[in-house]
């Protein structure tokens, strides 16, 4: 049955969001996001905790931190470090991926 | 319905003890997390893992999945005996959480009630408050960046009954996807989260969009690439050639004294945006295979012109 489409929002970079968007979109409680923050898996800009902005990309950031948290049984030294690797990982995969590209 | 082999898909003995069980799982889980592997098949196989150590973490559950025999092959067509779980007390705490009806049906027709059981008892809120936003993920062609595209989504939705029993249904969204839209990226739909609870307004369903692998290019940000070969004449000599872009074909001057792995830049022939990306070109030179006696002679008359050694570098 053919429905009309619906339209979002995208959220590009110069969108920001605060603890409260952050904790909303995400499901978590604050505290969570502030251990993050202490541990430097997430970098707002602003030096308050009531002016913290956050890039988009930290939904992302938050929401596997969860899952490595809830899943795999990762503290939160061992999320920061798993998500630095992971960033490392998944750019080699994409040059991989061009570099196999290149030699069909 | 499937009969599904949880100690086949855990990867141990139906005699395992639980803490084989428990060791067996966290290996596999760390294997197969979706978050950390690049198994194709991992967030189906963590969902089965998830599934199968639900039930034989539990040793009341065990018990009772044991209880079926030994008799039956995954995949298998099953129907569960009648009164099966007779006498058997769950506890079904850990069933709870996974109301997003993300287990398989075999599991729903066994373990399904107490879970639902438990997880409307966690839901029954009287108060006042908004719905949860929901995420998922979408895949889009990287040719629905340049021109914007309309894609059906389907989700599986938890739903509460009127018994406040938490249920699945499927729903599709036609979503537009906008042109100028980037891998990683967020769309974010108001009001079609989860519903929300006395009387509080829905929340948001976030798209996160990832391109599907395309045969010929690649994407990194706005940028877009692709490896164009050519021969060494036309890398040497220069010339125009026509190069395929996600935005129609393009003439494409290639200088004199191009090499190997040499980019060219196609400004704004990226992903469309506020700047637009590049479209960036490697060159790759092919080398001409020689058959006919003509062809091999130009090769020799090469040899004969050329003072070229290729492996200077590796002289002592």
């Amino acid at each position: 049955m053919p429905r009309e489409a619906i339209s979002g929002t995208v959220l590009d970079e110069r969108i920001t969001l605060s603890v409260v968007d952050i904790c909303q979109a995400c499901g978590c409680r604050e505290e969570w996001v502030l251990k993050l923050v202490d541990h430097g898996v997430l970098e707002p800009d602003g030096a308050e905790r009531d002016d913290w902005r956050f890039s988009v990309e930290s939904i992302t950031r938050v929401i596997t931190a969860r899952r490595l948290h809830r899943d795999l049984g990762v503290n939160i030294e061992g999320i920061a470090l798993t998500l630095e690797l992971l960033d490392e990982v998944n750019a080699l995969r994409t040059r991989i991926e061009r570099l196999s590209l290149k030699n069909d | 319905m499937e009969y599904r082999d949880y100690y086949k898909i855990m990867g141990v003995d139906r005699k395992a003890t639980q803490d084989e069980i428990k060791r067996s799982y966290r290996k596999l889980a760390r294997k197969y997390h979706p978050d950390v592997s690049s198994e194709k098949d991992a967030e189906e196989r963590f969902k089965e893992l998830g599934e199968a150590y639900a039930v034989l973490k539990d040793p009341e559950s065990r018990a009772a999945y044991d209880e079926l025999g030994s008799n039956w092959k995954a995949g298998k067509d099953f129907q569960p005996p009648p009164d099966w779980d007779a006498g058997f007390e769950f506890r079904g705490s850990s069933f709870g959480g996974d109301a997003d009806g993300r287990y398989s049906d075999f599991f729903e027709s066994l373990f399904g009630q107490h879970a639902r059981t438990q997880g409307g008892a966690a839901q029954s809120r009287q108060f006042r408050s908004r719905g949860d936003d929901h995420h998922a993920k979408v895949l889009v062609d990287l040719e629905d960046a340049y021109r914007g595209a309309t894609r059906a989504i389907n989700l599986r939705v938890p739903v509460l009954d009127e018994g406040r029993h938490v249920s699945t249904r499927d729903r599709t969204l036609n979503v537009k996807i906008p042109k100028g839209i980037r891998s990683g990226q967020r769309i974010r739909l108001s009001g079609q989260g989860s519903p929300g609870f006395g009387g509080g307004e829905s929340g948001d369903l976030f798209l996160e969009v990832a391109f599907r692998q395309h045969p010929r290019y690649t994407a990194d940000e706005r940028d877009v690439f692709l490896t164009v070969p050519v021969a060494p004449w036309e890398a040497t000599l220069g010339t125009t050639i026509e190069v395929p872009t996600p935005s129609g074909a393009v003439d494409l001057k290639i200088p004199a004294g191009s090499r190997q792995g040499s980019k060219l830049r196609l400004k704004g022939r990226g992903i469309p945006g506020n700047p637009a990306g590049d479209f960036i070109v490697e060159l790759a030179i092919a080398l001409p295979p020689a058959t006919s006696d003509d062809e091999k002679d130009a090769y020799r008359k090469m040899q004969q012109t050329f003072d070229f050694n290729p492996r200077k570098h590796l002289e002592a």
